[in-house]
């Protein structure tokens, strides 16, 4: 999943001032599950909204709606009669929300609401971490499935550097070392040899480093109402 | 001769080498390395210059490098991949080799995090195998990262650090193997205070056929106070001081005098171990130290090759 954290209520209103319709838009997919910014807390934030404009006697319209997903055009289709009567939409969504709804509203003025953080996954209840960075050419084979590009914080294909200590890494003591755990997943799964090979350097060109990156599949490309799932 | 540098021809003829630190400063005063070059000439066989370490700005390596030469003591050019792409590391190697930089240290370099420009993007385009693999192959075979050809390959003399005591332990010998198989001509390690420890590594280094291949020189760091070798022993990752150290420290009456005759012991230790073929002293801002100390070693004078 995106994880995002909300930008402290401060900077939302600071970002809304002086408009008279405000909408806090919600997005039902990642920020949901990570707890940043599903229906949950636009209604929370469109609620701390107004409260703090009532302190200060500003009256305003704030409400808030929520979207299975911003990141999907036939999604956010759906807010349509909520995005016509605002002057003013705060997304909750990831980035990619934010700018999804840039394009399919182009006369609408979109702020974020969050602070978008990284792809990672549920660790507890209450915590998630990071775990992958969309490098486009994986080597989680290589590496026992734990990603070095990610979880060790020099991206070393070759690590561990001399900072690893007691299983942390050089950054911070409550960072696991990634390579320790890349080490340790391999030894459990008989796999060390792996490590003697020097692995050569990344082709990065295929990462963001390339450039904006596009997919496109010609066989589906324009087709209108493919059904799901259908190859 | 890969590079016929002087560090290079000290090893392969035999001798036990000595090499030392200098820091640039943080400005643009040449000044002050000549004064450390001046300082350490004819002391050591060469002298390793530190490419911003602990990711804290100073003067470049290369430009420190190029004052040294000036000044007659030949550079170990530090270069960690932190701070450039390929395209830079490459282009740096040719301009340092053009300069007449004969030897290089591979390093990954210490994280942003720990230094004074935390806010930095970093790099990391290759690590610091990938870098001396680079590097070698521009050597030996005259040609850049993506197989074009040179109209003059570098020679330099290529080095990596290795840490005999660092973590995860079932793989200290490996990384020392993968080093060497990258291309590293000469490892200097990680400080040492515990020469057991250190005979166990290098024979297990032996017994993988390692040490044929490369020299091996043991790292010293002089003590200043009980203070600093307590700070070494708790707060910096990977290095390992026994607790011996520390009580010796904390007992001695004078903490540099007591640290000085320590590091003499362990340099009277390294040069039994077998394989180890020098030694790499470390005393940053104690540079002072090292004529006195190389003096009574009986490490002078350096030979000349
Ligand atoms: S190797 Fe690349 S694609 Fe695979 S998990 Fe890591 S960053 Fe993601
Ligand atoms: S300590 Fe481990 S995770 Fe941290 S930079 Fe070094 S190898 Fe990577």
């Amino acid at each position: 999943m995106i994880t995002g954290d909300r930008k402290p209520l401060e900077e939302i209103a600071a970002m809304v001032e002086g408009f008279e319709r405000v909408l806090i838009l919600g997005c039902g997919t990642c920020v949901t599950v990570c707890m940043a910014g599903g229906e949950r807390e636009a209604e929370e934030t469109a609620l701390a909204l107004r409260l703090r404009g009532r302190e200060r006697g500003v009256s305003r319209e704030i409400w808030y709606a929520n979207v299975e997903r911003q990141c999907d055009e036939e999604f956010l289709q759906e807010a349509v009669d909520h995005v016509a009567r605002a002057d003013v939409v705060v997304s909750l969504a990831c980035g990619c929300g934010v700018q999804h709804m840039v394009t399919v509203f182009p006369d609408l003025i979109v702020y974020p609401g969050l602070n978008t953080t990284f792809m990672g996954v549920t660790e507890e209840l209450g915590v998630w971490a990071e775990r992958c960075l969309g490098c486009g050419d994986c080597v989680l084979e290589r590496t026992g499935g734990v990603c070095p590009i990610t979880r060790c914080s020099k991206s070393l294909l070759n690590g561990p550097c001399g900072g690893s200590a007691d299983g942390a890494c050089e950054v911070d003591k409550t960072i696991p070392c990634g390579w320790q755990l890349i080490i340790d997943r391999l030894e459990a799964i008989g796999q060390l040899q792996r490590l003697d090979e020097v692995l050569p350097p990344k082709d990065w060109s295929k990462s963001h480093s390339g450039g904006p990156r596009f997919r496109i599949r010609e066989d589906v490309r324009g087709t209108d109402d493919v059904e799901e799932g259908a190859q | 001769m890969r590079s016929g540098s002087n560090l290079e021809k000290v090893l392969e003829a035999g001798h036990f080498a000595v090499t030392c630190e200098l820091g640039p400063p943080k400005g643009a005063d040449g000044e002050e390395v000549r004064e450390l070059a001046r300082l350490l000439k004819g002391n050591v066989d060469a002298a390793n210059v530190t490419d911003n370490q602990t990711a804290v700005v100073r003067m470049s390596s290369i430009g420190a490098a190029r004052l040294m030469l000036d000044e007659g003591l030949e550079p170990v050019m530090q270069m960690v991949t932190r701070d450039r792409n390929r395209i830079a590391i490459q282009s740096d190697i040719l301009g340092a080799a053009a300069m007449g930089i004969k030897n290089v240290l591979c390093l990954t370099g210490d994280h942003q995090s720990l230094g004074n420009n935390p806010q930095a993007k970093s790099v990391w385009d290759i690590d610091s195998l990938q870098q001396l693999a680079m590097l070698k192959a521009m050597r030996d075979e005259g040609v850049d990262a993506v197989g074009e050809e040179l109209k003059r390959s570098p020679e330099i003399f290529l080095g990596a650090a290795a840490n005999p005591f660092g973590d995860p332990t079932s793989f200290r010998v490996t990384r020392l193997a993968k080093k060497i198989t990258a291309g590293a001509d000469f490892i200097q390690t990680q400080v040492i205070y515990d020469v057991a420890r250190y005979e166990e590594w290098m024979e297990e280094a032996r017994d993988r056929g390692l040490l044929d291949k490369v020299h091996v020189m043991g790292g010293i760091v002089p003590l200043k106070s009980a203070g600093a070798a307590k700070y070494m022993q708790k707060m910096v990752a990977g290095i390992y001081v026994p607790d011996e150290v520390v009580k010796r420290m904390k007992a001695a009456e004078k903490g540099k005098k007591e640290g000085r005759k320590i590091a003499l012991e362990l340099i009277e230790q390294l040069r039994t171990v077998k394989g180890n073929h020098g030694v790499h002293i470390m005393a940053i801002m104690w540079e002072k130290l090292i004529p006195k100390l190389t003096e009574e070693a009986g490490l002078l004078p350096r030979p000349k090759v």
